[in-house]
């Protein structure tokens, strides 16, 4: 059995690798300042992502303020005050049907209820909003298993000094889960980052020459420019895009390695 | 020979008055425990004395512990746990509906089998407890009450240099006197233990035992254990729990600890005590 596994995860490395290896090939010679720093343009020799990568910031950042608070407000409900647990399965189990919502539904819902029943309008507000649903349960179902990684000895100890419910959780269980919980949020993060699909149908394959200034501005993001980008004819837009994927790969291993460097300072942390 | 009944006259008189001065300080009526609608303790009446040490003994699930954590509410945080009964505690029944079980668990102090220390520096551990119970908003006196609480604890030697040291650094035995510290940090009126020395080794558990001794000229002190010499070591006072046909635990004998153990009422105490039985 265990040859089976190993080849299992190699069939995956390799298959990794080799798209990786293509991507750099492709398009590291098409890597520069101005591809972070121009806008889209028909010419692919003077076209940038400067716009995708202020609207993938806001939306993400944004999406990232309203999901982070209320998925550990949410876990924080679930493990530690719900008395009930019939409710606490109930909400769990539809928590995980969340998860497993084709993100292009978010769209669509988006699209109706934000957009034209709200007035939003295909801001990227409502981009955010959909983003941080999308991401909830990963957010929510993390923090829920860093609170109950917390052994209950902890919990009792406190109780037993004549720490009240809350004094309990403040002092002694999110210092402890925070760690843990940050881990799972930066995931949640980083898959917003590379949704395409419900962007798409909020904000339309939009060519925009405008960095984006306020929430309630149209916009675009990275994987949007980049599907348009792979679309295109032009075997140099096809390499554009490449360069476009590698710059987001990176954001998102600097994103990945402030997770980690900031996991490692909260645990060290008295 | 009559100077020698005059002396017995002399023992019995001062042992009516140490009778006398015994207060009782918990008072247990009629107590029965559920889990889950299942019984766990039935009708325990037991008193408990002010400044002595009581160890309750028996063999695993007689409820033991479960009588231990009616007496700080600590049962109240089990899920689906029910108590039926009165606990006194300096005569104000802890169970009655005015009472917050947040106020009782900061009179009545807690040290779990396991050492728990929190997930902060050694100082940080002692000082939680007096920083949510408000007893002082002055850092010197903070200062002054961490290290009295270590002191107590006879740690205050081995940590006093590295107060800012995180307490998982600490050896299993010290983590379990910090846990004592932070216990008595907030000066509570009485000190339960629930087999404290069960994960540590004998030195520390000597430690331990030491410590209990020279605390209960401050504090009234209820230990659970399993080890029955320790009993004997530490204890005034010892209770013995056993399971009953149906598993229900009830106390089946109480007094004072060199009687229970040399000369026992119930042949079920005698059976355990020589080791027939648990």
């Amino acid at each position: 059995m265990p040859v089976v596994y190993s080849l299992g995860l190699f069939i995956a490395i390799l298959f990794i690798v080799s798209l990786l290896i293509y991507i750099v090939a492709t398009g590291s010679h098409r890597l520069s300042w101005s591809l972070l720093t121009n806008f889209p343009s028909s010419n692919p020799r003077e076209a940038g992502m400067l716009p995708a990568i202020y609207g993938t910031l806001w939306t993400v950042g944004l999406s990232t303020l309203m999901s982070f608070p209320l998925g550990i407000a949410t876990a924080i409900y679930l493990n530690e005050y719900s008395g009930m647990e019939k409710l606490r399965s109930f909400l769990q189990i539809n928590l995980n049907s969340l998860a497993g919502v084709p993100s292009v539904i978010f769209g669509v819902v988006g699209l109706g209820f934000l957009s034209y029943t709200l007035g939003l309008g295909r801001s990227i507000l409502v981009g955010a909003i959909l983003l941080a649903f999308l991401t909830l349960p990963l957010v929510t179902v993390s923090a829920l298993e860093a609170l109950k990684a917390v052994p209950d000895d902890l919990r009792f100890g406190g109780y037993a000094l004549g720490a009240t419910r809350w004094e309990v959780i403040k002092s002694i269980v999110l210092p402890r889960a925070l760690p843990m919980m940050l881990t799972g949020s930066i995931l949640a993060i980083s898959r917003a980052m590379g949704e395409a699909a419900p962007i798409l149908v909020i904000s339309g394959l939009l060519f925009i020459r405008e960095v984006p200034a306020s929430p309630l501005d149209r916009f675009t993001v990275m994987p949007l420019l980049l599907y348009n980008w792979i679309s295109r004819p032009q075997l140099e837009f096809r390499e554009l895009a490449s360069a476009g994927i590698i710059v987001l790969l990176l954001m998102l291993i600097l994103l990945n390695a402030v997770a980690i460097y900031l996991r490692y300072r909260l645990s060290r942390r008295r | 020979m009559m100077g020698h009944e005059v002396l017995e006259q002399e023992f019995k008189l001062a042992e009516e008055l140490g009778k006398v001065r015994d207060e009782i300080h918990i008072k247990v009526e009629e107590l029965s425990v559920y889990y889950r609608k299942r019984l766990a303790i039935s009708n325990i009446n037991i008193e408990f004395l002010k400044n002595k040490i009581t160890a309750i003994i028996g063999p695993s699930g007689c409820g033991k512990s479960t009588l231990l954590r009616s007496i700080n509410r600590m049962n109240d945080l089990i899920p689906d746990a029910i108590v039926k009964g009165r606990v006194y505690l300096d005569g104000v029944n802890i169970y009655d509906k005015s009472v917050d079980p947040v106020a009782v668990r900061a009179v009545v102090g807690m040290v779990f089998q396991k050492p728990n220390p929190f997930p902060m520096s050694i100082y940080d551990n002692v000082a939680f407890g007096v920083k949510i119970n408000g007893l002082t908003r002055n850092r010197e006196e903070l200062d002054r009450m961490v290290e009295d609480a270590l002191r107590k604890a006879a740690l205050w030697d081995e940590v006093k240099d590295r107060l800012d040291a995180h307490a998982y650094e600490l050896s299993g035995g010290q983590q379990q006197r910090l846990c004592i510290a932070r216990a008595l940090a907030i000066n509570p009126k009485v000190l339960l233990l629930d087999e404290p020395t069960m994960s540590l080794d004998p030195v520390s558990t000597a430690k331990i035992e030491e410590l209990l001794y020279k605390l209960k000229s401050e504090l009234t002190i209820i230990i659970v254990t399993h080890n029955m010499l320790q009993a004997a070591r530490v204890s005034d006072y010892t209770a013995v729990m056993m399971p009953n046909e149906k598993m229900v635990g009830t106390l089946i004998e109480y007094g004072p600890t060199k009687e229970v153990f040399t000369n026992p009422r119930d042949k079920r105490t005698e059976a355990y005590i020589s080791g027939k039985v648990g």
